[in-house]
């Protein structure tokens, strides 16, 4: 275990400590899903394991893309590509909060020089037909974690309710570590042998995507990918659920999610390449919102989503 | 009697609903508990941002005895009816009496509901209070079907009196209630208990917890001037900031910071709207140069270094949210400075509407209706085009964009930085009001004309696409651009005929249909305007039978004359005069109208003062021919006021003709004259206002 006593020193320590705190707790820490995504809720661990009547308990780090915000590396704290830190328990344990403000002592933040508020705010993903009620977490006036009540997920009730907690964890890093640009931030230890800052590592890609994501992605290619994407789930989903070939009950829930996923993602790439007007947005938002609840409907008809063969008999 | 003391315990609770929720606690409580028999004589609600509070002072110790005397079936109706009633009254045969009706003997029977324990009566009403808890918006968590605004912890709810404290067994859930409440959520966690609502007061206050939200409230303002003043600053009042502030903390700890000096050369309003919307912070004044310099930030907690890591921190945050503003402030200057083209330019490639073109196209359209308008309003035709050509460059600032609140203000600063006269400058900013009700109407000409058009425009555009409201649906705001034109013409006294050839809806309708051919329905636009007048004037506190009068005369689209007639009518129809005036005229129209409608002629010319029989008859014949030419020359002026003070001439002249004279006589002839009489009060009366509309 870290010693939370004294301060973190780097970007990847603050996420070990995360990582070694809420496996303490007894999340599973799960590894970044494989696949781009806008946010850590997008991981199947959250989205698809809030469904559903099973309890659930993971942490992980998720890449996130969000080609609008690309700045060319150039500002001090928007990023195309940055990382989330998910926590996901379900059913939420009473002591929630606690447990969140021991993460935050956990990574170096003393509760007793230090202001920390729960500023409501409602989360909404109109793309996963998601909502739920909760907070923005303030330290000292700045944003640092969104703590969420979910109550809906993929146009399912959540029962039980899972508690989701996200960090944005480069902004979260700079306060603690004291840093003014993200691209100036320790990434590993600074008296490392090889010191890298958070530049050396992210700046020059920063400049590669923001260029790509703008000015440079093919975006007939990307739209007919997303009518791709969006054929394939559909394909997936009207698959029976018996496996002619090994008998057995396997609904795909995962692959068509995945299909969901790369949707989701392609519109943020064409929204970013400016080629979808207003009007277009809202049905943009809405196919996907589509494949997300009938991928929500198939998990919740699989075992991990409590399906049980009892359900099948009555 | 006991004093009843109830917290409910739950994590944060939205600053902006915590207020209505105390009050709704307090009166469902209440109202609860009357209805079951228990009164009290005090009642006080309070809330923070993790607890609602209820205290009762003189509860019943329990509900009153309540008894009721039924009346039963005759002692010799059949046994099943008389067990039936046995049954339903809940009491033995020996215990009813028999007493003489008048059908004959009958039975009656005393029912005695006994009082109940105010305990059991409270437990009742708060766990239906707490299921069925109006919040604008609620939540289940963990695994509970139990629903509130946030995860609700602990219920405090306890009864005390001479003999001690008892906990009322409330259970909800499994969540049962206690004597113990917790304080702050870092300074004192510890959980302690409680004996009645001045130890709980007390006991959260050394948990440094202030129960009461004005209390904070106050504590914050005070500290706030305080520590401006000792700096020779002020603090901007803002009363619903305090409100929000104080909703989120317990325990306040006011700290006054520094915003850095590089971004002091911020507009006022940029500064201001920044600190409040992102930080909640409140801006601290120089009152000399009416500068912002500093802000106030209140924490939830005192700190061993005095809140300075607080304060620290929250300045960094400040300085990144300012360098963005500064950065767009910059930039936005530099573009205004060079004449504002590339915003008017970049503004083709806005869709206003799909229906209705770009935003270029639609500052076109409000260009040339602006110029039409112009010499209506006494302003001067080509700055009021020149305005209404960069009033929305703005919207393409990147300042906008960040806070789209500051639109039409930054409108003003960018046209001043690009050297455009005063009056376009202020026409940038004013042009979008009125926004609401009591929002202030621009007076200044060009800033009137812009407004107008833009607001025309909006409204004439939509009708000829056919994007109307309907219900409470109305994306488009036009229910607040009808009302804007009405307070801007109204206020302004502007005598514009706003449905006339060549006039602002003929030049806005034919500037949309150039676009896609599509015409509005001037007239129905103009009847949407109307009622949205009815609306306007209703709540002036004039009846809408009386504008309905008005509506109905020729000239309805010059609101001015419009709202003049029907407060002239409002007043006079206060008289006594009026009133019965009133009834003369119907009563004249209705005995006109049944003859008319039994001849199958009508009555309009001819009535003769020879063919007169009564002296009634005569005075009125002289009466309408002094009002007549009165009242069509006070018309002639739109005096109404000096109208319907000659019509009132005719009120006494008018119930004596009914008094002493039978219209329909049997002699035709008089019967004619008479009628034509009649016909002859009706058209002089409906030329002041449609009089048939008014009701009673």
């Amino acid at each position: 275990m870290a010693n939370t006593a004294e301060k973190p020193r780097s970007f990847q320590e603050i996420i070990l400590r995360l990582q070694s705190y809420w496996a303490a707790k007894g999340c599973a820490i799960m590894q970044p899903y494989d696949m781009e995504v806008g946010a850590g809720t997008f991981h199947p661990a959250t989205t698809l394991r809030s469904l559903g009547s099973r309890p659930w308990a993971a942490a992980y780090v998720q890449p996130s893309r969000r080609p609008t915000d690309g700045r060319y590396g150039e500002n001090p704290n928007r990023l195309q590509h940055y990382y989330q830190y998910q926590v996901l328990i379900k059913p939420s344990p009473p002591d929630l909060q606690d447990l969140y403000l021991g993460s935050l002592a956990a990574i170096g933040i003393d509760m007793a020089m230090h202001d920390i508020r729960f500023v409501e705010d409602d989360w909404e993903s109109p793309t996963l037909g998601a909502w739920g009620l909760g907070w923005e977490v303030w330290c000292d006036g700045m944003e640092v974690s969104q703590f969420t009540y979910f109550q809906q997920v993929g146009g399912h009730d959540c029962h039980p309710v899972s508690g989701e907690l996200t960090y944005g964890l480069e902004r979260l890093a700079m306060y603690v570590l004291g840093v003014d640009h993200v691209m100036d931030m320790p990434y590993n230890d600074p008296d490392a042998p090889i010191p890298l800052s958070y530049g050396d590592v992210f700046r020059q890609t920063e400049q590669e995507y923001s260029r790509w994501n703008f000015d440079v992605a093919n975006t007939e290619m990307l739209l007919k990918h997303f009518e791709d994407a969006e054929a394939e789930c559909q394909a997936i989903l009207s698959q029976e659920a018996e496996d002619p070939k090994t008998g057995k009950r396997i609904v795909m829930a995962h692959p068509a999610y995945d299909q969901c996923i790369k949707a989701s993602h392609l519109f943020n790439l064409l929204d970013a390449r400016g080629v979808i007007s207003v009007t277009e947005r809202q049905a943009y938002i809405g196919r996907v919102r589509t494949l997300a609840k009938q991928c929500a409907d198939a998990f919740v008809a699989t075992e991990a989503g409590g399906w049980t063969a009892q359900q099948v008999a009555s | 009697m006991p004093d009843l003391l109830i917290e409910l315990f739950s994590e944060e609770i939205p600053a902006r609903m915590q207020a209505r929720a105390a009050m709704d606690l307090k009166a469902r409580v209440t109202d609860g508990l009357v209805e079951a028999g228990l009164t009290y004589s005090g009642a006080a609600a309070f809330h923070t941002p993790r607890r609602l509070c209820l205290a009762l002072e003189g509860l019943l110790a329990e509900s009153p005895t309540l008894r009721e005397e039924r009346k039963g079936p005759r002692t010799d109706a059949p046994e099943k009816a008389i067990e039936g009633f046995l049954r339903g009254a809940g009491v033995a045969r020996e215990d009813l009496s028999v007493r003489d009706d008048k059908k004959g003997q009958v039975y009656f029977a005393l029912i005695e509901k006994p009082g109940r324990p105010a305990a059991e009566i409270v437990a009742e009403v708060l766990e239906s209070v707490i299921r069925n808890f109006p919040w604008p918006k609620s939540m289940r968590w963990g695994e509970n079907s139990l629903k509130w605004v946030r995860p609700l912890h602990s219920i405090l709810c306890i009864l005390t009196s001479e003999s001690g404290t008892d906990v009322v067994p409330v259970d909800i859930d499994g969540l049962k209630a206690g004597a113990t409440t917790a304080g702050h959520r870092f300074m004192s966690p510890a959980q302690f208990s409680v004996t009645d609502f001045e130890d709980y007061a007390a006991k959260l206050k050394r948990a440094h917890v202030v129960l009461d939200a004005e209390e904070r409230a106050d504590h914050i303002w005070q500290e706030a001037t305080n520590q401006a003043f000792a700096s020779g600053l002020e603090v901007v009042e803002d009363r619903g900031l305090l409100a929000e502030v104080a909703g989120l903390v317990e325990w306040p700890v006011v700290l006054m910071g520094e915003i850095g000096k590089d971004f002091l050369g911020l507009p006022a309003e940029v500064l201001q709207t920044s600190m409040k919307e992102h930080q909640k912070f409140f801006s601290v004044r120089n009152p000399k140069s009416g500068g912002i310099e500093r802000f106030v930030t209140v924490a939830n907690r005192e700190t061993a270094d005095d809140g300075a890591t607080i304060l620290a921190g929250n300045q960094k945050v400040l300085a990144a949210r300012l360098s963005d503003a500064k950065f767009f402030w910059e930039n936005d200057l530099r573009i205004a400075r060079a004449g504002m083209s590339d915003w008017t330019d970049a503004l083709a490639n806005v869709t206003f509407h799909n229906k209705l073109g770009s935003q270029t196209d639609r500052i076109n359209r409000i260009a040339t209706l602006a110029r039409a308008i112009a010499p209506a309003v006494g302003a001067d035709a080509d700055l009021a085009e020149q305005a209404a050509r960069v009033a929305k460059a703005d919207l393409s600032s990147e300042m906008v964009y960040e806070f789209p609140e500051l639109q039409g203000l930054m409108g003003r600063y960018y046209a001043e930085a690009a050297g455009l006269p005063a009056e376009v400058a202020a026409a940038a900013e004013e042009h979008y009001s009125p926004l609401g009700p009591s929002d202030d109407v621009p007076s200044a000409p060009v800033s009137v004309a812009v407004a107008l058009a833009d607001k025309i425009d909006t409204l004439t555009g939509f009708w000829a696409i056919d994007e109307k409201p309907t219900g409470s649906k109305d994306p488009f705001a036009l229910r607040r651009a009808a009302l804007g034109v009405i307070r801007l013409v109204l206020a302004n006294g502007l005598r514009v005929s706003l449905n006339a050839d060549g006039g602002p809806f003929a030049v806005a309708r034919d500037a949309v249909a150039e676009r896609d051919g599509a015409r509005a329905d001037a007239d129905d636009l103009l009847s949407f305007l109307h009622d949205r007048l009815k609306v306007h004037l209703r709540d002036e506190g004039l009846r809408h039978d009386v504008i309905d009068a008005c509506l109905a005369m020729p000239g309805n689209d010059d609101l001015v004359l419009l709202t003049n007639r029907a407060e002239a009518l409002g007043a006079f129809l206060k008289t006594e005069d009026g009133g019965n005036l009133v009834q003369g005229f119907k009563r004249a129209n209705n005995i006109l109208s049944q003859a008319e409608e039994k001849d199958g002629v009508s009555y309009e010319f001819g009535a003769d003062r020879k063919f007169a029989e009564d002296p009634s008859e005569t005075a009125l014949f002289d009466a309408l021919q002094t009002a007549r030419p009165e009242i069509d020359a006070a018309m002639a002026k739109d005096d109404f006021a000096r109208a319907m003070f000659a019509m009132a001439g005719l009120r006494a002249p008018i119930d004596a003709f009914f008094e002493a004279v039978q219209v329909n006589s049997d002699n035709s002839i008089v019967r004619r004259n008479r009628l034509n009489l009649l016909s002859s009060i009706r058209s002089t009366c409906l030329a002041v206002a449609d009089l048939t509309r008014v009701e009673g």
